[in-house]
């Protein structure tokens, strides 16, 4: 059972640790390449580090159209909805 | 809103690096000389930054069937394999192919890019998952995307990661498809072949193996990385190009199953691409030949590989974690990249610039490539370039 609190929380983690390089604010609604300047293969590093954390298989098809941590959480957790029924 | 404008702080990014001087993502090479000789602007380069790894590319067995081809079945095809036909040479090369890697099944497709878009498009279905390396090249991702299957990542050269995502699959795992290259291109590194094929053997799946700088270069006979380490058999398809060690343009897939075959009307870029002109096909069947008959080119590529990566190792340079083919030298930022690139054209060695995230892990790097037509002085005068860059301290690193 994933709540998307946790979800959110762990991604901004993540994100803080793969832009060790400033310390812009990362809150939920921060755009991922325009704020904060990651680069594509650093958000689909950001995916694995989700996998691994909650031990998911999580595709890197539900990056489409993800622009900010939240919607990252939101993508992730219809896809868990629709492949697991979990969340 | 501009047509362009979406892609505004990519042109301010790629400003930066064309304001003085050579711009290393749009190098022009005036002049080629030879296998391992051009000219730059004014400077005349030993080029270092190819994938010319046998250096064919001036063979005079491959011109002078080229030659031939072009007299006698004309500049191009005008068309596809499906809708034009297909030329004898086509299919002979196919059976060639098939021969040299003792296998049942081998495709010609018009360049390396679209033999893995072809492929692994067609095969990698919405309802399919795949399996793939990190690091492996962008025609792997964008087939993947082409096919719409649902895609795993694991971590670069990491077996176990790979393990841990399939067992996470359940029995999913099974029908998945694994795909990794041989050599990687940026960092010259292997993958962890054997290990792979261990996790298949136990959790099922199918294994595509992308021998593009591998084909020619590893292996008794030069069919790659699968050969070297004697396990053929265990990988479904092997990917590879005609455009490195065979030295012209195009790509190829061969199966252990005659049932690849099937992908010829499945595939859209092999439907819709129009087929390989003549000359190229004759000069690729001409270096396959040259490939099966002279084992020493693939000797003197090592040599040579050898004798630039050990040369830089000595000089203190951080370079690849294998010797291979592709030596990879680190350096620290892209300002300090880029002053070192042309720094190093200066010196008369042509190498590519690869910035992140085309380089991985967030480096920025000089990647040398050698070929078995270097002479033993053409790379000690590459590595005496990299000496009198270390002494003029061009990295600006120096205390």
């Amino acid at each position: 059972m994933l709540k998307r609190e946790v979800v959110i929380d762990y991604i901004l983690e993540c994100v803080r640790e793969l832009t060790p390089e400033h310390d812009l604010p990362v809150v939920p609604d921060s755009n991922l390449i325009e704020d904060l300047g990651l680069e594509s293969i650093k958000i689909l590093d950001l995916l694995m580090m989700l996998e691994d954390h909650f031990d998911l298989s999580i595709p890197i098809n539900i990056l489409i159209d993800v622009s900010t941590p939240a919607e990252l959480a939101t993508a992730l957790i219809t896809y868990l909805e629709n492949h697991h029924g979990l969340v | 809103m501009g047509l362009y404008d979406g892609f505004s702080r990519l042109a301010e990014e790629r400003q930066v690096f064309q304001g003085a001087g050579l711009n290393p993502f749009g190098t022009c090479i005036d002049e080629i000389y030879s296998a391992t000789r051009g000219r730059i602007g004014d400077r005349q380069v030993i080029l270092a930054g190819t994938n010319n790894y046998l250096g064919l590319t001036f063979d005079a067995d491959a011109i002078a069937a080229a030659q031939a081809a072009l007299a006698n079945q004309g500049t191009g095809t005008t068309g596809s394999r499906m809708a034009n036909g297909s030329y004898g040479a086509h299919v002979a090369l196919e059976d060639e192919l098939a021969a040299f890697f003792q296998r049942p099944s081998a495709i010609v497709f018009s360049t390396g890019y679209v033999a893995n878009l072809g492929v692994i498009s067609a095969l990698a279905t919405p309802k399919a998952t795949v399996l793939l390396d990190a690091d492996c090249h962008a025609s792997i991702y964008d087939a993947c995307a082409l096919g719409g299957a649902q895609v795993i990542r694991f971590r670069h050269n990491d077996a176990a990661d790979l393990e841990r995502r399939m067992q996470r699959l359940g029995e999913g795992a099974r029908d998945a498809l694994i795909i990794v290259e041989g050599i990687y291109s940026m960092l010259g590194d292997v993958a962890p072949l054997r290990e792979i094929v261990d996790i298949k053997r136990r959790l099922g799946g199918y294994l595509l193996l992308d021998e593009a700088h591998s084909f020619g270069v590893m292996g008794e006979t030069g069919r790659g990385l699968a050969q070297a380490l004697g396990v053929e058999a265990d990988v479904d398809i092997i990917l590879g190009t005609f455009s490195k060690s065979l030295a012209a343009i195009g790509g190829f897939a061969v199966g252990n199953d005659r049932a690849m075959d099937v992908l010829r009307y499945a595939s859209r870029p092999y439907i819709f691409t129009a087929s390989p002109s003549p000359s190229a096909i004759a000069s690729v069947r001409s270096a396959l030949r040259t490939i099966a008959r002279q084992p020493q080119l693939r000797e003197r590529l090592w040599q040579n590989a050898h004798q630039l990566y050990e040369g830089l190792a000595a000089l203190g340079y951080q370079v690849g974690p294998h010797v291979s083919p592709v030596i990879p030298v680190m350096i620290g930022t892209k300002e300090q990249g880029m002053r070192f690139w042309r720094a190093l054209i200066e010196a008369g060695v042509y190498v590519n610039l690869v910035l992140p995230p085309a380089a991985p892990s967030g480096v920025t790097l000089v990647r040398c490539s050698v070929s078995a037509a270097h002479s033993p002085e053409e790379v000690d005068a590459m590595i005496s370039a990299f000496a009198s860059l270390r002494d003029q301290n061009i990295l600006g690193t120096a205390s």
